[in-house]
Parts: C-alpha cells; structure tokens; sequence
C-alpha cells in the first residue's frame, strides 16, 4: 500500500515518527506552511521557517525513503497580526522554488477584515504562480466560513477545481463537495473527523476528489491516521484500488496540479547528483 | 570570472544529457542570465531578475539529477558577484545553495565567499557539507576550519573523495593526525567502527606522502588510546 499524508506538519515531528510513516506505507507528504502555536513577532522567524520547509525538512523526510513538499502561505491566524503581514510581500520569492506544490495554509481562522485581505491576495498569488491552493475551514462558525471561503474564491482569479478545502467534516463536505473544489478531511485522535466517520462520508459521497490527510502537528494527533483510513476503508469492502485512489491518486492528482511534484525520493547520498555531474567540471 | 573552460565543458556534459525541452529551457536561460550580466547595476528592489526566476525553477526544468549544474551555468552566465550569490544563497532552497557552493570556484577568484561555506558547514545536511568542500574550500578555507570540515566529513559520513585537493592539504598536518587518532580513539571506546575513510585520511597525512590513497594496509593505523 502507498500513501500521500498531504497534509502533515513534519517539522514538529520526531524521526520515529518518520520510521513508522514508512513502516505504513507512507512514500509522499506534503507539509504546509502554517503556526507554531507560539506567536510569532517578527517577519523574519517566517522566513527561516520556509527556509527549513525548503531545506532540513525535505532532507530529513529522504533519510527515510520519503519524498517531502510543502505549500508556502501567511496563515489566516497570524494574518490578523499587522507584525507578521509584510510576509505577505516576500512571498513571491519563495512561491517560485521548485518544491512548493501549492499556496496555503490559507482561509479564515475569525473572519476578520485582515483575514479577508490575506485570502484575497493570497488567491491572487497562486493565481500569477500557476499553483493551485490549500484552504483551511476554521475551527469555530465552520459552515459559515466554509461558504465565506466559496463566495471569495469565486471571486478570484483561482478557478474551484484548483482549490482544496481542508478539515471538511459531515456539515460542510454537501456544499464543498457541490462547490467544484477537491475535499480534504483531516483525520484527528478525538476532533474533526475519525476513520469509522471518514469511511462513512466516503460512501455516501464516493472517494472522487477527496483527500485524507493527518494533518499531524505540535498538539495531540496522529502521524498514521491515513493508514488507519485505508485500513477502515479495506475493512468495509473497499478494494485495493479505492484505497489507492483515496490516499495516493487523488493528491499527486491535486498537487500534480503545480507542475512541481517530484515523487522519487533524491537520495541523500553526499555523493548524489552534483558530485558526480560536476567531476571534472568543478 | 574565472574558469570558463570548465564551464563550457559542463555545459557540453549537461546539453549531451537533457532532453529537447530541457535543452531549449536552458539556452534561453543561458542567454538571459547573459543579458543581465551585460546590463548595469540593478537596484535590489522591485520583482525578481529573470534569471533569479530560471534558478529556482531549474529542478522542475531540467530534471533534479541536472539541477545543479544548469544552477552552475546560470550563476556563471550572470557573472554572479560575491554579493549576488551571497543573496541567492541566502534565500535558497537547500539544492539552490548548493549550486552556489559549486559555483563558487568557477565566480571568487579570492576568499570573499568563504561565509558561504562556514554557513553550510555548520548546517547537518550532508549534501550541503559535501559541496561546501569542494575546490573554493581547498583554495580557501583556514587549517583549523578545513580540519573541522573533514571531521565532519568523517562524523556525517560524507565520502572524503568529496573533499577537493585532499591529498595536498592533509600532507604532513600532524594537527590533522592528531584530531583523526582521537576521533578513532572515541569510536573504538564506544565499540563503534572506524570509518576507513579515516584510516585514509590519516595515511594521507604522512609527510612523506607515500602512503597508498586508496589502499590502506595493515591493521587499524591509529593508536586506540586503550593500549
């Protein structure tokens, strides 16, 4: 079994966490960019945080045999922080690296003015960038957020089919679904959704688009939540395929969607690459 | 700029390996990063140069296996200043600085651009200590840090035939043969095997320099501290 987490915070995950990934099946993940938990004060801890998503996280993810992405965005919680948004201006610069497959963490945390900005433009970059993004559904007043975030990616110049919607649970995924955007379910310990809820939205609303990610961070959670979804799914008649489908197909399908997806896992072998390609040359 | 041949050779190898559309991706490159260098100074401000534009996209361009030496010819077409690849460096992806730290024996003649290699050399990426010891570090880099960046070689387990111009630079550094005899002194202690890489590197750092660089014989050549 092969599975994508395209949604999972590594950095905040030790190396037998990476050992049990692949021991499951994981080959592939995708790390958003999004908070630590601890505020941050400063447009600068922004910067070396991408710099680790583009640098010692990826590096980290090869020792054990798995192929690391990321998606680069201003979160909508420290959004609402007039020290944090300048990083809203140095994004460019770094949507443009080979391995950012999308924009995001984006989407509402409180619904405020700040939160609306940051959505808008952060649409916009994905846009000029040719990625497709990664929108979050908040905690509180989801529904409400949920079509807030619709109305506003209609209005930009991303088209529905290049957004997912994340965190989706049975309240929302009727109108996420209906919306034309991809479906992601976030497969938590006690919150959001469990494997017995995940299977049952799969069957009553077929596994077309849908993405099933851990969304592991920093708090309470579980780095091999997408095995356990498989393994729900195999439990109830779903075949092989669906779940390959659900947890391989449908978000290389998405992320491939940047351009950027690069699944074979670059050895970490100091020899690799450019030592062998430069003999002679440097 | 400095070592055009090599440059044109590198360009020769990677053209042979690309594909069409990788070729042409990079000709146009190429010639931009040229156009720019032509220019005259730009203010640093204001949205990214387009060669700066066709360095980060290089991976998804040409392949990752090719990355490194389509980054090389970029920064070497746009006679990348110290300052210039300092910047890049700075705001790179880890494969991005690596390019810089490749580039840098083609682009400083002088060792302005030593901060660049220090900076990897304390990171834990071994494919960013690997390039940092290459021909620019041979060149430039002070005993006491070079001897570091061995060790750390050893400890990584990067390869040694990563560090450029070994041979010469270990030749008689009793300094060196003293770390390498503690450093195997440790392992043993902990029941860990000695690299052979050591055992080489140690072997290298005889003044005489008769040792066989690939070959060492015998049983363990560094004293245990045990005995």
């Amino acid at each position: 079994m092969r599975i994508f987490d395209p949604h999972i915070h590594m950095t905040s995950r030790t190396t037998d966490d990476y050992e049990a990934m692949y021991a499951a099946g994981v080959r592939a993940v995708v790390e958003p960019a999004f908070w630590l938990g601890q505020p941050r004060t400063s447009p600068a801890s922004f910067f070396d945080y991408f710099d680790s998503l583009l640098g010692w996280e990826p590096f980290r993810a090869a020792q054990y045999g798995i192929a690391h992405h990321c998606t680069i965005a201003l979160n909508p919680k420290e959004a609402n922080d007039p020290r944090c948004t300048p990083v809203l201006d140095e994004l460019p610069r770094y949507l443009v690296k080979d391995n950012v497959v999308a924009v995001g963490e984006i989407g509402y945390d409180s619904m405020t003015p700040a939160e609306d900005t940051a959505l808008a433009t952060q649409l916009q970059l994905a846009a000029d960038h040719e990625l497709p993004a990664l929108v979050h559904t908040p905690h509180r007043d989801k529904l409400t957020g949920l079509r807030r975030t619709i109305d506003v990616v209609r209005e930009s110049a991303l088209p529905l089919d290049r957004v997912l919607i994340d965190h989706l649970n049975e309240t929302t995924v009727k109108e996420a679904k209906d919306s034309g955007c991809w479906l992601g379910f976030s497969v938590y310990p006690d919150t959001k959704m469990d494997e017995d809820r995940m299977v049952a939205i799969l069957r009553d609303f077929g596994p077309e688009r849908v993405l099933v990610n851990s969304a592991a961070d920093w708090g309470k959670s579980d780095p091999l939540k997408t095995r356990k979804v498989a393994d729900a799914m195999l439990a109830v008649g779903y075949d092989e395929d669906d779940v390959d489908l659900v947890l391989w197909r449908n978000p290389v399908a998405f992320y491939g969607l940047s351009g950027r997806l690069a699944l074979d896992v670059t050895g970490t072998d100091a020899t690799h690459e450019g030592n062998s390609i430069l003999r002679g040359g440097a | 700029m400095t070592d055009t041949p090599g440059v044109a050779a590198l360009r020769t190898r990677l053209e042979a390996d690309l594909g069409g559309a990788a070729r042409a991706w990079l000709d146009q490159a190429v010639a931009e990063a040229a156009a720019h260098a032509r220019r005259p100074e730009q203010p640093t401000r204001g949205p990214m140069p387009t060669w700066e534009l066709r360095l980060a996209e290089a991976g998804r361009r040409c392949g990752a296996d090719h990355a490194d030496a389509a980054r090389v010819l970029l920064l070497h077409a746009a006679s990348a200043d110290p300052a210039t690849l300092a910047r890049v460096y700075g705001q790179g992806t880890a494969p991005e600085r690596r390019a810089v730290l490749r580039a840098l024996p083609h682009l400083v003649p002088g060792p302005e651009a030593l901060p660049l290699v220090e900076d990897a050399l304390r990171t834990n990426d071994t494919r960013l200590v690997a390039a940092a010891v290459g021909p620019y570090a041979a060149r430039h880099l002070a005993p006491h840090d070079w001897r570091h960046a061995v060790l750390k070689c050893l400890f990584t387990g990067v390869p040694v035939d990563a560090v450029a111009d070994l041979p010469r630079r270990a030749r008689g550094d009793r300094e060196l043969a003293r770390m390498l005899t503690d450093f195997a002194g440790e392992r043993t202690a902990a029941g860990r095997a000695v690299p052979d890489d050591l055992r080489r590197v140690l072997s290298l750092t005889d003044p005489a320099g008769a040792a066989a660089p690939t070959a060492p014989s015998g049983p363990v050549a560094p004293s245990t501290g045990e005995e």
